[in-house]
């Protein structure tokens, strides 16, 4: 047996590790930009705008003009070749669209291509964080209520419920730290589709979590009598198989797409595959250690002498 | 379960294979089902239906512009609504959507526009016109004029152009009210054509009312000019030669772009309410071809790799679960064909995401049917336990995902975020067909193979292959 469930503080400390990091960035931005998360537009507001230029374009000319035309907090930078700038700014309406591209069209001449616009009024976005932040909290509410019932049958069917919301919300916080750390190495942000990637993550997360638990509550009507840590590991032992089989038809599919498909899908395919691997991890590291937790009342294992875990079954 | 109803399930499942088959296609289909597919090259891929983000185009929000204090009132939005509707039609913009979003907004898609800006203008502009006496005042295309209907033209353009949020326009006549004597209730229709110099020009026809008050007019003003104002501003200010009954011609410096705009503001008739742009997204239809050809070999790719996994995995069993993902595809291609679902990058990474999981619940299957075997049940036993036994964790695993889809509908519905809603319904279908193959048609299948005879147990291991 592989006593998961005895090693729990072990697995506790893995997860805190993955989320660290993004505290860590969370408290650093908020302090030193004054926001916490790289949020995109979708969420503040703003302009963002990305021209294709009929050659290599030296972002600071581009700003340039923008600046001239009022609009001092302005960032460009290349993505993609260096004939492809993306723009920053604050939302503005079609006359003063109109205005900035009469100044690109005297700076640059007429030799540029819009490849996309996006221009979102700041109550728009403030709205959109609120509703993002709501529907993951109705998710993770109606995901728990349906568990607690599901498992209405087993002691403590809440506990269920409750701990699959904590592995879920562990996997969205892995899910932001990863989001953080690759922001400070190459720019990605958070935008409408992480949060669609997000709440993927959650509902596919939680199919893991229920396979392992529909297991203990399986085992747990066969091998009455016996400890709750033992009917676990045993639970845990029994679906990792299917548990990561699961997850590894999902991610071969998820992998492909982040190789072989376009570069405009590659941050949300990212996103759900660290999400899908953490949930993963989650299902049977998180999860169920956290029920035994709550059974035992103590987050670490009490240091008490314990049957033998090989687990004999009572009865078939 | 006798093997009877097994071969007419089989039967069954083979028929709906065969029509599923017939939808995707592409083979002659009636008109209901081809509608999508009459506009081939950029609009289309397969008969589906492509969305903003693939084909190109524009997504606009605007929301009602009440001044301060002002309420909305009852039914001006279904009102704007309409116009706005009428005008994106008159603009001539194909497969163009406009729908009511919450009180006070509404969301309209500009399918293959890709200069909307003027677009935008003039679905959003309020469109009051106004034929206006100018009482001896030269009046010039271009003027901004204080009218009875709109007292304060100038005072507000003045106040556009000081804040920088639009050009300086001239108002030679800043103080002064000029009176309104028709508005644009008097038109019935509104063309843009050119004259015989090749000038673009905008005529106009009267309704029966219109005609009467707009003959009253002109036959007591011959001689003088009549100014035709569009929400304050002049569009042109001719003189009246003699009286006009029934329809007539206004003349001015137009370009092609600026007379269409006027007769699609001029024919629908005036917004109940000024509407400001709150969200304005543009996407060129270069980004997205590419993307769906590396997304579909991605996806290829991705599929191949998981049919080597199910049969190393699990041999015999694991060959019915690629056939029965087969179906599933095909199946679940009709269905986006005939809803019609409207085909976005993320929907389709959301639909091949959603193949990849659609062998969880046979993985799950499986397992648990190797678990019976090890146990030391018999193959045919061992194959219903599995189904059973493991049918609760498929059902629940699903149910939470579906779970994920709805919340994420709603969000994509609330914010005109037609990218995540097209995505949820793509993955919810998919969770839902899924149920279906892999239970279902799975069990078919594997029971097919297992056939009615009663095999020895070596045999029947053999059949299953562990």
């Amino acid at each position: 047996m592989f006593r998961i469930i005895e090693r729990r503080g072990w697995w506790f400390a893995l997860s805190l590790i993955a989320i660290i990091p993004g505290i860590v960035y969370m408290a650093w931005s908020g302090i030193t930009r004054g926001y916490a998360l790289p949020l995109s537009i979708d969420y503040t507001g703003g302009t963002l705008w990305e021209i294709r230029f009929a050659e290599a374009i030296e972002p600071g000319h581009v700003r340039q003009v923008f600046v001239d035309a009022g609009f001092p907090d302005t960032t460009v930078f290349t993505i993609g070749d260096d004939k492809t700038v993306q723009v920053k700014l604050k939302s503005i309406n079609a006359d003063q669209k109109a205005t900035l591209q009469t100044g690109l069209e005297a700076k640059f001449g007429g030799a540029y291509e819009e490849l996309s616009y996006r221009s979102l009024g700041p109550t728009i976005g403030g709205e959109v964080s609120r509703a993002a932040l709501l529907a993951v909290a109705v998710a993770s509410g109606l995901i728990l209520l349906y568990i607690a019932w599901a498992f209405r049958q087993v002691p403590h069917p809440f506990r269920y419920g409750t701990c699959a919301v904590i592995a879920l919300i562990h996997d969205v916080l892995v899910v932001i730290s990863f989001l953080c750390i690759m922001n400070l190495i190459a720019g990605w942000e958070i935008d409408a589709l992480t949060l669609t990637a997000v709440l993927t993550v959650i509902g596919f997360s939680v199919t893991d979590t229920v396979v392992v638990f529909d297991r203990i509550r399986e085992n747990f009507r066969r091998y009455r009598g016996q400890a709750f840590d033992v009917i676990a590991d045993r639970s845990l032992v029994e679906t990792m198989v299917r548990s990561i089989g699961t997850q590894v038809t999902a991610l071969l599919v998820l992998v492909s797409i982040l190789v072989l498909g376009g570069p405009t899908l590659a941050v949300f395919v990212a996103t759900l595959i660290v999400g899908f691997i953490s949930g993963m991890y989650s299902s049977i590291f998180n999860a169920s250690p956290l029920v035994a937790a709550w059974e035992d009342r103590s987050l670490l294992p009490r240091k008490t002498a314990r049957p033998a875990t090989d687990g004999t079954p009572a009865a078939a | 379960m006798g093997i009877r109803n097994n071969n007419i399930f089989l039967v069954g499942i083979l028929i709906l294979v065969a029509l599923a088959l017939y939808v995707v296609l592409p083979l002659p289909h009636p008109d209901w089902l081809a509608r999508s597919e009459t506009s081939g090259g950029a609009n289309n891929f397969a008969g589906l239906k492509l969305g903003l983000d693939l084909q190109g185009g524009t997504q606009v929000m605007l929301e009602a512009d009440t001044p301060a204090g002002q309420t909305l009132a009852a039914g001006a939005m279904d009102t704007a609504k309409r116009v706005v509707e009428n005008r994106v039609n008159g603009l001539g913009v194909s497969e163009a959507v406009v729908q009511k979003q919450g009180d006070n907004r509404i969301i309209t898609e500009l399918p293959g526009v890709k200069n909307a800006d003027q677009a935008i203008e003039t679905i959003r502009s309020t469109g009051q016109l106004e034929f206006v006496d100018p009482k001896g005042a030269a009046l010039d295309q271009g003027m901004v004029i204080n009218t009875t209907n709109r007292p304060d033209s100038v005072q507000r353009a003045q106040a556009a152009a000081a804040d920088g949020s639009a050009d300086a326009v001239p108002t030679p006549f800043p103080d002064q009210i000029f009176e309104t004597v028709m508005t644009g209730e008097v038109l019935k229709d509104a063309q843009a054509k050119t004259d015989q110099l090749n000038q673009w020009e905008i005529a106009f026809l009267l309704t029966s009312d219109g005609s009467s008050k707009f003959y009253n007019y002109t036959s007591t003003h011959v001689g003088q000019a009549m100014a035709i104002v569009l929400d304050g501003v002049v569009l042109s200010a001719p003189r009246i030669n003699s009286a006009i009954r029934d329809q007539g011609v206004i003349t001015g410096q137009f370009t092609q772009d600026e007379a269409e705009s006027l007769a699609v503001q001029m024919q629908y008739g005036a917004l109940p309410v000024p509407l400001k742009v709150v969200d304005v997204r543009t996407i060129g239809a270069t980004l997205g071809q590419d993307s769906v050809r590396s997304s579909l070999i991605a996806g290829a790719v991705g599929l191949l790799a998981v049919f080597l996994f199910m049969l190393i995995m699990y041999r015999v069993p694991g060959l019915i679960a690629c056939i029965a993902l087969v179906f599933y595809i095909i199946f679940l291609l009709a269905i986006f064909k005939i809803w019609p679902v409207t085909l976005t990058l993320p929907g389709i990474a959301g639909f091949l995401l959603s193949i990849g999981m659609a062998v969880d619940a046979n993985i799950l299957i499986f397992e648990r049917m190797k678990e019976e075997l090890r146990a030391g049940r018999s193959p045919r036993l061992a194959v219903e336990a599995g189904f059973s036994r493991a049918w609760s964790a498929i059902f629940d695993g699903h149910l939470t995902t579906l779970i994920s889809c709805l919340v994420l509908f709603w969000f994509g519905t609330t914010f005109g975020a037609s990218v995540v809603k097209g995505y949820s319904l793509t993955l919810g279908a998919g969770v839902l067909m899924s149920l279906f193959t892999a239970v279902f048609v799975t069990r078919v299948l594997m029971r097919s193979i297992l056939g009615n005879r009663i095999h020895s147990s070596e045999a029947s291991h053999a059949a299953i292959g562990f």
